[in-house]
């Protein structure tokens, strides 16, 4: 048996969740919550987690959907990668969250994976952290007190830790469509096919009369959290594209990250050259893409 | 809340009901509570791919879920390829032995699972295709050439 022993709950809605969470707070149990588990089942076998429950979230099928509700899509937490990933509506109105999808994992860890997982993991290097702080994602949170709505730059805290209360669920993840007219581009620098990202970009940009504007940078896998290179983005807002104001963008956001991770996958001045050039190269192609 | 859970499941057209620990994940319980030996743990962490199997018709690591998620599921694994009552083998296991697909054999179960599910959705892949399929399998034999021709192969006949 690899994961240590603990007690196993597999509610059927969203409101059994919260009050077995609350109960469980109450009680003084440690309870982790478990999503599509390609994360966190790892974790159980290494026994570098122990929680004594686990709350399983797979019965609640209400969480499933992803549908468009105006400017926005909205995503159950419970809807696999794969479904994100082949969704017709994502593709055509969300080409960005699409892209940084095919990046996570395999398929048949995308299969089994959820999107609203990802994000509520936290993981340094998940694609959906930069992605999430460049389109402004939303995330809906339930809890004993109802329903609260956060965005990305407040949701993310430290590492595989959110804005997400001990007795609280994320339930959806809502993701603006990208407004025509803008270019986005997404790359990640890893080892091997799928692994980890040691570095990776998002980018969206519009341009205004020939001038760059509305210019976001959100780099992921080198801090805590998802960084968005605010000071790179202004270089580059007002300005016509071009390799130059690129490149400088690239040496200015490398420069915004505060002590990059550092591990046996990467140096920490390797992974500042990565966002360097990642970032000037997302730039470019998103260009192409307005 | 007890630490066993009852549980029943469908594995290769075959029902079972088990009383399972929950802490079990699945590629256990497929290997030492059903005896199917076929599916094999390599990592044991989600990297290799060896595990995979079909879950509804989904290709998924069993050992990245415990057994007891997969209550009422219907599972496929190696065992269930083969055409029961003629004994005869399914294309793609007769692909992977005419185009040696395989030589130790630990990755095959894993890797014919994942080309399962590339052939249910797309019965005439690209190259490209077949490589982003089964990029999350790992060989140590470094047969990859022979396992494609031999997804090439079994694409022409499923």
């Amino acid at each position: 048996m690899k994961p240590a022993p603990f007690e196993y709950y597999a509610p059927e809605s969203v409101e059994e969740v919260v009050s077995l969470l609350e109960k469980l707070e109450d009680d003084d149990v440690e309870a982790k919550v478990l999503a599509g588990g390609q994360s966190f089942m790892p974790m159980l076998s290494m026994r570098v987690a122990r929680p004594e429950a686990l709350v399983d979230l797979s019965k609640l099928s209400e969480l499933d959907y992803i549908r468009e509700e105006g400017d926005v899509i909205a995503i159950g937490a419970m809807a696999s990668k794969s479904d994100a990933e082949d969704s017709a509506l994502i593709q055509a109105k969300q080409p960005l969250l699409h892209a940084a999808t095919k990046y996570i994992g395999h398929r048949q860890v995308r299969n089994r994976g959820t999107v609203g997982g990802s994000f509520a993991h936290a993981d340094p290097a998940a694609e959906y952290g930069a992605v999430a702080t460049t389109l402004d994602i939303q995330m809906k949170i339930v809890g004993p007190d109802g329903e609260r709505v956060v965005s990305a730059d407040d949701f993310y805290v430290t590492f595989l830790t959110t804005d997400i209360d001990s007795t609280e669920i994320l339930t959806e993840v809502r993701v603006p469509v990208l407004p025509a007219g803008t270019g986005w581009a997404f790359q990640e620098m890893s080892r091997r096919n799928g692994d980890l990202a040691m570095a990776g970009v998002a980018v969206t940009l519009r341009l205004d009369a020939g001038k760059c504007s509305d210019v976001r940078i959100s780099v992921f896998g080198v801090n805590a959290t998802p960084v968005r290179c605010t000071d790179a983005e202004q270089l580059v807002n007002g300005q016509a594209p071009g390799d130059d104001v690129f490149s400088k963008a690239g040496e200015s956001a490398a420069q915004f990250i505060d002590e990059p991770i550092a591990d046996v996958h990467g140096s920490a001045d390797y992974r500042r050259q990565l966002v360097n050039v990642l970032v000037a190269r997302c730039l470019a192609e998103a260009v192409t893409r307005v | 809340m007890a630490t066993k859970q009852e549980i029943s499941v469908t594995v290769n057209g075959v029902s079972y009901q088990r009383e399972v620990e929950v802490r079990m994940t699945l590629a256990d319980f497929l290997r030492h509570e059903l005896g199917l030996g076929g599916t094999h743990v390599g990592c044991e962490h989600g990297i290799c791919g060896a595990c995979n199997i079909l879950i509804d018709g989904k290709a998924m690591r069993s050992c990245l879920q415990l057994a007891v998620q997969v209550d009422g599921a219907q599972i496929t694994t190696v065992e269930g390829l083969r055409n029961l009552e003629t004994g005869e083998l399914h294309p793609v296991q007769q692909a992977f032995i005419e185009e040696h697909g395989l030589q130790c054999g630990f990755c095959t179960p894993g890797f014919m699972m994942s080309t399962l599910e590339l052939l249910g959705e797309n019965p005439n892949p690209s190259d490209e295709e077949i490589k982003h399929a089964i990029g999350g399998n790992l060989c140590r034999c470094t047969g990859y050439e022979n396992i494609l021709r031999s997804i090439r192969l079994a694409a022409t006949r499923v």
